[in-house]
């Protein structure tokens, strides 16, 4: 059972006040903190318990910059074994569909059941990786998994539909599975556990070694390109309910049943 | 026939030990050898004094009564072994005799009380709601046999015809030979094991937690963190759960445990003994570990060791001076290390690596505050400032986490910062260049998190001149001076604020109230550091104040619920630990609770809101009512 799990690291932007760099299409970037994408720390997680069940390897992927290396550190800390950093300048500006090219290249000619994304990502939310990579691929795809597990060359699925519905599926393998939150709850990753594998060589591929083009992938090869980055506007101003707590909850009922809440 | 017996009983003794020995053998190492002095003292006050056991008056005397009792008349029972080889020798001589019986009638009195409290009176503590055994039977039985001793003893002295005195003589003596065998098996062995436990106790101040390995000092060379099983444990804390005597003093004291949380951390003793017995069978194999139950996260949950927070009144309760909180941290490491951290402290952790505080928060922001606090015009050298690189002053001001950001809790820095500024103290702090003491880290087993902490407040401090370090948060107080290492002296504000009064430079006002004020004493400030009189002293500098003093105070104080990543755990339980406290207040008559710690504050102010009483009693910082004072009555709220 081999799977290989795709991660980014994304921007952690809570409790930082949002501002628009002097481009005007990226964010100033100086407080934020980064981390693994939570939906894809989530994929990890699934990744290893059917490692943990089963048997056979998982490996990361990530696409970006020497600084993105440090989610396949902690996916190796979680207990990963193995990773490939898919870096190049040449890569710098990708759209979705860039990325997927980077990845369905890494992954051509090897061999794997799963290949596991997660639904999306927490900065730009597009959600295309995943179904991009399995189009390409010719693989089967399921999105927003909850619960997977593998029995010989078929996985079973569970996974959301619209209206909270949820159906379990049959998937020949190999398949790509995309995987919501809360699936499994992710281990915690100890300083300890990163410091381990600080010295782990983790191999960097580029353009060249993908057999990629330099114009098919980054800015150059974007289809989809940024033209304006704005902040919400702000909101009317909260409305402070005043009287008993009787009141103000009949106050708060009437409110939302006007409104469209209720 | 006497030697054949001694014989035999010495032989099967030590059949017995052989196994409980050999566990201790294959434990991980400690260091308790070493100031003998000290160790002495300890032993002849904790030990022989019985220090610790009138906090239970009844119980306590009782036990002092039959510890006497048995010190007295091991003298008897050792010569009346010895008789057969040297006749005559058990007759030690007139006043002795009397002694003896006196003693003897005293012990018969005091196993008939014990027995009558086991069976009858049956109090609360005797029985842990998460026991799945009694131990009142064990506890019956050998009180029946310690009472056959006196009885077969006295016999033989008045024992109307030489047969009677025989018969007796060899049931004293084969009953005493038994009772020596019996004691390893249960909670008995603290006969054999309290004393030695006492005498190897640390000496290490309560707030220090010790180091993942004895045996290794590079923390990242280590193969393997924690306890996971049998073996890992050191051989004191083994020793420490064979001593456990089940009296249910620990769980008593425990705040978690009057919670109902899942903790009790008496049955942290029970359940490692059983499986030690268990699994260091006296007869039969030692089963290998991976045939066992796991010992963490099975037998003890991870639910009972997140519950704890650290607060020591288990330790200072138990007589037999058994500790706890090491034992606790030490499976917590093997948690964390196992990826076993509960899912509520993810983020709150996580946190605090990528920002230096666990809620997240801006690490640029961490010296906003110092800009609320009124330095007075034209005095550069007075006040806090937020010290760049290079820049010296005499008083470091250490904010930690809390106070730099719960908006509540500045309130209490900028106040101490008033204080500061008034008394033309030259203070600063390190500002963004400060993260958290890391101390929750460390007691929560995230030893590596807290090595980092460390290392870039150390850092910060390096770049920086100054003379002494003063604190608001007694857990900062506590990593400072114990964890960090550092040249400076470390001071809480409560000794911080009595040294400036004995310098007469608080010019303190009545607060022109008729409220009843009470101090809680914050575990880290009082048991940990034994910092009980400053903040008393300060209290009471307050022209007209009066105080009251709660049941459980001083090394007594009751939890308010732990702090820092305590704060984002929120444990199971029935009636939240800060409730309790705060109901404990009330009893005491207090209006305002004064304290000395941003999450006492925290913890008692929020039970104040949820059991309705906000309007009833105020939660105060020390720092806040010294500044009231400052400003006389008219200031008062």
């Amino acid at each position: 059972m081999d799977i290989f799990v795709c991660v980014k690291r994304v921007a952690d932007t809570s409790e930082v006040d949002i501002e628009i760099d002097r481009t005007g299409l990226a964010l100033e970037e100086e407080d934020f903190s980064f981390d693994i994408n939570e939906w894809d720390n989530f994929a990890v997680e699934t990744a290893l318990q059917l490692k943990e069940k089963h048997g056979g390897t998982v490996t990361a992927l990530t696409v970006g910059s020497e600084d993105d290396e440090e989610v396949l550190r902690r996916a190796l800390a979680m207990g990963c074994d193995d990773a490939f950093h898919l870096s190049d300048d040449a890569f710098e500006g990708s759209d979705g569909w860039g990325i997927a090219q980077i990845l369905a290249a890494t992954l051509n000619g090897k061999s794997f059941d799963l290949l596991l994304f997660g639904t999306v990502s927490a900065d730009e939310g597009a959600g295309q990786v995943g179904g991009f990579v399995a189009g390409m691929m010719d693989l089967p795809l399921v999105s927003l998994a909850t619960a997977l597990d593998v029995d010989g060359n078929k996985a079973t699925v569970r996974h959301e539909v619209e209206n909270g519905l949820e159906r379990v599926l049959e998937v020949d393998l190999p398949a790509v599975v995309t995987v919501q939150t809360g699936i499994y709850e992710p281990r915690y990753v100890s300083i300890r556990g990163i410091r381990k594998v600080s010295s782990v060589e983790i191999p960097v591929q580029g353009v060249s070694d993908l057999g990629l083009e330099a114009s098919q992938v980054g800015a150059g090869g974007a289809r989809v390109k940024l033209e304006e980055l704005s902040l919400p506007p702000q909101g009317q101003g909260a409305q402070i309910l005043e009287g008993s707590d009787g009141e103000m909850i009949d106050k708060l009922i009437d409110l939302l049943q006007e409104n469209g809440g209720l | 026939m006497q030697a054949l017996l001694l014989a035999a009983a010495l032989v099967a003794l030590s059949l017995i030990l052989r196994r409980r020995l050999g566990l201790l053998l294959a434990a991980a190492p400690e260091p308790r050898l070493g100031d003998f002095g000290k160790r002495l003292k300890r032993l002849l006050i904790i030990g022989f004094g019985q220090s610790r056991q009138p906090r239970y008056l009844v119980a306590g005397l009782v036990h002092i009564v039959l510890f006497a009792g048995f010190m007295l008349l091991s003298l008897r029972s050792m010569t009346l072994l010895a008789e057969p080889f040297s006749p005559g020798i058990s007759n030690i001589g007139e006043p002795y005799i009397f002694i003896r019986h006196m003693a003897a009638a005293l012990v018969l009195i005091g196993c008939a009380i014990a027995a009558w409290r086991r069976v009858v009176v049956k109090p609360a503590r005797y029985h842990d709601r998460n026991a799945t055994v009694s131990h009142t039977g064990e506890a019956v039985a050998i009180l029946s046999l310690i009472s056959f001793l006196m009885i077969a003893d006295a016999a033989f002295d008045f024992g109307e015809s030489e047969a009677i005195r025989k018969v007796a003589f060899w049931a004293h003596n084969s009953a005493l030979l038994f009772f020596l065998c019996l004691l390893p098996y249960g909670k008995h062995f603290h006969v054999i094991t309290a004393l030695p436990n006492v005498f190897l106790s640390s000496l290490k101040p309560s707030g220090v937690v010790k180091p993942p390995s004895y045996a290794e000092s590079d923390f990242d060379a280590l193969e393997s963190v924690g306890i996971s099983k049998l073996e890992d444990f050191t051989w004191k804390q083994l020793l420490d759960v064979y001593s456990c005597v089940d009296c249910g003093r620990c769980s008593d004291h425990c705040p978690a445990y009057a919670s109902k949380a899942p903790l009790s951390p008496r049955m942290l003793n029970i359940k490692t003994r059983d499986a030690a017995f268990e699994h260091y069978p006296i007869r039969g194999e030692i089963t290998p570990p991976e045939k066992r139950v796991d010992l963490v996260g099975e037998v003890i949950t991870g639910d009972e060791l997140w519950s704890c927070t650290t607060c020591g009144a288990c330790q200072e309760a138990c007589p037999v001076t058994i500790e706890y909180i090491d034992r606790i941290v030490d499976m917590r490491r093997f948690l964390i290390d196992d990826g076993n951290l509960p899912a509520t402290l993810q983020k709150p952790m996580a946190a605090l690596e990528k920002r230096g505080n666990p809620y997240g928060k801006m690490a640029r922001k961490r010296g906003d505050w110092v800009k609320e606090v009124d330095t007075p015009d034209g005095e550069a050298e007075s006040g806090v400032r937020v010290l760049k690189k290079g820049d010296e002053c005499d008083t470091l001001f250490f904010t930690d986490s809390c106070a730099a950001f719960d908006p509540r809790v500045q309130e209490t820095a900028i106040a101490f910062g008033n204080i500061l500024a008034q008394a033309g103290v030259d203070a600063g702090t390190l500002g963004k260049d400060e993260v958290d003491s890391g101390h929750e880290a460390r007691r929560f087993g995230e030893e590596g998190m807290f090595l980092a902490l460390r290392e870039q407040n150390l850092d910060a401090m390096e770049e920086r001149e100054f003379s002494q370090i003063v604190t608001t948060d007694p857990h900062a107080l506590n990593a400072l001076k114990n964890d960090y290492d550092l040249k400076q002296p470390v001071l809480h504000h409560s000794e911080y604020l009595a040294k400036l009064l004995s310098e007469g430079k608080l010019p303190l006002k009545p607060l022109g109230d008729n409220r009843r004020y009470t101090l809680h004493d914050p575990c880290y400030l009082g048991r940990h550091n034994n910092e009980y009189a400053a903040p008393r002293d300060v209290l009471n500098a307050i022209p007209g104040i009066e105080t009251v003093e709660m049941e459980r105070s001083r090394n007594r104080s009751f939890c308010c619920g732990g702090g820092s990543l305590n704060l984002f755990h929120e444990t199971e339980c029935e009636r939240r630990m800060g409730e309790i406290r705060l109901d404990m207040a009330s009893e005491s008559g207090a209006d305002v609770v004064v304290t000395a710690c941003p999450f006492c504050l925290s913890n008692l102010e929020d039970a104040a809101k949820t059991t309705g009483r906000e309007n009833e009693i105020e939660i105060i910082d020390l720092a806040e009512l010294v500044q009231r004072s400052l400003g006389g009555s008219k200031t008062t709220e």
